[in-house]
């Protein structure tokens, strides 16, 4: 324990796992720096271009990855199935704003505060940033009932009950086509429903799909506040009740944390932010089909938070925008001509989830504390690697 | 004064909760084939349909039982869910596809050669699923045993990921049918209207014996009574002078060989294989060890039969598209009401 009291003073001469650390003062100054600069990059790239279009999904992914990063990271509450609430967020922009209802309002369609060519189609058509508000809503819910069956469970446990909801939800939008209403289907199943609105926000016109700015800030805007709620959470009372939580379960009850409360407020607020991210890949991809909602998703998002490393805020942002740009932009763009430039006929992209799988393995191997671990995460692993022998088992008495 | 205050019996609500967690889930297992044959007998006046599903059901689940095991022996002992399970069962039903067309086993084959043909098949897949399980720990789980869970969990997945690659480079994205050697729809025998298929028999006459050599193998021998300690205490085992590496390697070897023979015997009753068989197989039979109480054999092989009959109740009557959301329903639930599972005794995890 004395290495944490020297480190808060002298971080020079640390030892342990060496790896950088940041400063309380330098977190509160990074924060407006790094949001300027992202601000003012679409600048400087065609704004109509692919890496435009990747920076756009990194962001989104990064939202998503700090909402699992709650559940996982800071409440230690292992969820596998996080790619329910991409499903129930996006579906809530595919239902609410498309035509995909085309027979509501006896076919005139049901429209609230939208502007142009939404405004007089069929279907149902909500401002954009009601649907935000209502995919937050139906997700936190969705948390609290997946996370409802396992308050008695821990550890792996709750990995298979979370990865068996999103399985179901998955299973549910690949068949929603034949649950029918009066006729209605409840989803598109594979075929996808689209065109879903653009973002419409209020006094400037509809977002379009050839400039791609617009969503640019608007997803960097839902970074920032994603960001400033993620560091308000982690150092309230609330996060600290999740901290203790992960730690150990049994003293934190014996210590007044109530936690059946504490785990399902964790489920909420990391469900909200997937169902927010959701919502906006729904509007910005333009479609919302079943295939995007398999369990590869939550690996991926899963991936991002432990490459960063688990608890720590700017390792998951890290971790979600490298992994985004590697799994959108450098397995499909870079290596894939690989082989035909050294003369092989081979599709890199058939061996996507080889790659993939490789990197798991060997970042777990090799760094298991991810890029930039949160310190206390940090020094439970290095103190396990010191006494490894002794240690080698206690793990699970 | 405190010993008066106290109430006389337990309170009603506690009464209530031993009884929903005792009875629940045996309720809700009931309640799917009981609902079933009410509504057969009111439709058709028998239950002869309810029957098909179950006798196909308990063969079904006999490959489940199979790969449960699997799991159940590796959780058992280093208490991680081996994600990568599944797909070294699908391995397996590859590699037996690939053994018999090499061996030029064909549908005219003789029934002699069959049967040599398919000992020497079950052999080699079993052996080949061993040693890529034993290999994988050897990999993937052994250099993190110290590391916290969530680590070796993540090195699962990723090598199911690899696994599913291996597969879908080897027989493509789409289901690959094989040649139907034991003519698996054919009907052997009918009882009470209940029809008892080729694919059937073959399920159950190899599961059984496996099963009793298993058994045997974990309760009698010596290697099997440092499994059972090591499962027991890892730490106490390795100062009697188990080799706790070496006992590990063996448990997911077993595990493998067993989820290799589960493969051929699916190939065999299915006729069609692909990739992604082994992430859903596997779940399934991740639910059928859950269900009997993990790192219990017996809990196992119960689970693997009550879960294919579910399943094959599912398939038959709701629809296959929605099988696997039905079996992972049963998931939740029995996490809802019974964690323990069925014959399992309660665990740290599953309190």
């Amino acid at each position: 324990m004395s290495v944490a009291a020297s480190q808060s003073e002298k971080p020079a001469t640390r030892r342990g796992v060496p790896s950088p650390t940041l400063p309380p003062w330098f977190e509160k100054l990074l924060v407006p720096v790094i949001l300027v600069v992202a601000a003012l990059l679409p600048f400087a790239v065609d704004s109509g271009g692919v890496f435009m279009q990747n920076c756009i999904q990194a962001l989104a992914y990064t939202v998503m990855a700090l909402g699992l990063n709650i559940v996982v990271g800071f409440a230690g509450l292992l969820d596998l199935g996080y790619v329910a609430f991409f499903a129930i967020g996006a579906y809530t922009a595919g239902w609410f704003g498309s035509g995909f209802f085309s027979r509501v309002g006896n076919g005139e369609g049901i429209h609230i505060l939208t502007s142009g060519f939404a405004a007089k189609a069929p279907g149902i058509h909500v401002n954009f940033l009601l649907i935000l508000v209502i995919a937050v809503i139906l997700t936190a819910i969705a948390g609290v009932i997946i996370g409802l069956p396992t308050l008695r469970l821990r550890g792996d446990y709750i990995a298979i009950v979370t990865l068996a909801f999103g399985e179901i939800i998955g299973r549910i939008a690949v068949n929603g086509d034949a649950i029918k209403f009066d006729g209605q289907q409840l989803t598109a199943g594979k075929q996808g429903i689209s065109p879903v609105d653009k973002i419409d926000l209020p006094g400037i016109e509809p977002f379009g799909l050839l400039e791609l700015r617009p969503w640019y800030w608007f997803v960097l805007a839902l970074v920032a506040l994603v960001l400033f709620v993620n560091f308000r959470l982690r150092d309230s009372r609330l996060g600290r009740a999740w901290i203790a939580l992960r730690e150990d379960e049994i003293a934190a009850v014996a210590m007044g944390v109530p936690s059946v409360k504490t785990k399902l407020l964790a489920y909420a607020t990391g469900a909200a932010f997937g169902g927010m991210s959701g919502a906006f890949l729904g509007s910005f991809l333009n479609t919302v089909n079943a295939d995007q909602f398999q369990f590869y998703f939550s690996i991926l998002i899963l991936g991002m938070i432990i490459l960063g490393g688990l608890g720590s805020i700017w390792g998951v942002v890290i971790g979600a925008i490298t992994l985004s740009f590697i799994n959108n932009y450098f397995i499909p763009e870079v290596i894939n001509d690989v082989p035909s430039k050294l003369g092989f006929e081979f599709d890199m992209t058939q061996i996507t989830f080889a790659i993939y799988g490789f990197l798991l393995v060997m970042m777990m191997i090799l760094r298991p504390q991810g890029l930039l671990p949160e310190r206390r995460h940090k020094m439970e692993l290095a103190e396990q690697a010191d006494t490894s022998d002794e240690t080698l088992y206690t793990a699970r008495a | 004064m405190e010993a008066t205050s106290l109430p006389a019996g337990t309170p009603t609500s506690q009464r209530v909760r031993k009884l929903v967690s005792d009875y629940g889930l045996i309720l809700v297992l009931i309640a799917l084939p009981a609902y079933y044959a009410i509504s057969d007998l009111s439709s058709d006046g028998s239950l002869t349909r309810l029957g098909e599903n179950l006798a196909a059901g308990i063969s079904n689940g006999a490959i489940w039982a199979l790969v449960a095991i699997g799991y159940t022996l590796v959780y058992g002992i280093v208490e991680l869910i081996n994600f990568a399970h599944g797909e070294v069962f699908m391995i397996g039903s590859f590699v037996s596809f690939a053994f018999f067309g090499t061996i030029g086993l064909t549908q005219g084959a003789s029934a002699t050669t069959l049967l040599f043909g398919l000992l020497l098949t079950l052999v080699v897949a079993m052996i080949a699923s061993g040693t890529l399980n034993a290999l994988i720990e050897r990999v993937a789980y052994r250099p993190l045993r110290s590391a916290p869970k969530l680590a070796p969990l993540i090195t699962a997945v990723g090598i199911s990921f690899i696994l599913q690659n291996v597969g879908l480079l080897w027989l493509g994205g789409s289901q690959h049918g094989i040649p139907d050697l034991i003519n698996t729809q054919h009907t052997l025998v009918t009882v009470f209207g209940v029809t008892i298929e080729n694919g059937d028999l073959l399920a159950v006459a190899v599961t059984v014996p496996l099963l009793m050599v298993m058994t045997t193998f974990i309760s009698r021998s010596r290697l099997g009574k440092a499994m059972r300690a090591t499962a027991q205490d890892p730490e106490a085992a390795r100062l009697m002078g188990i080799n706790v590496d070496t006992t590990i390697s063996l448990t997911f070897l077993l595990g493998g060989m067993l989820a290799g023979a589960a493969g051929l015997i699916y190939a065999l009753y299915q006729t069609t294989i692909w990739y992604f068989q082994g992430f859903t197989g596997g779940l399934i039979a991740f639910t059928a060890a859950v269900m009997g109480g993990i790192g219990n054999l017996r809990g196992a092989v119960l689970g693997g039969l009550i879960i294919g009959c579910i399943q094959q109740m599912s398939d038959n009557r709701i629809g296959t598209q929605w099988t696997p959301a039905v079996v992972f329903a049963y998931l939740v639930l029995i996490m809802v009401f019974k964690p323990s599972g069925l014959l399992g005794e309660q665990t740290r995890d599953a309190g």
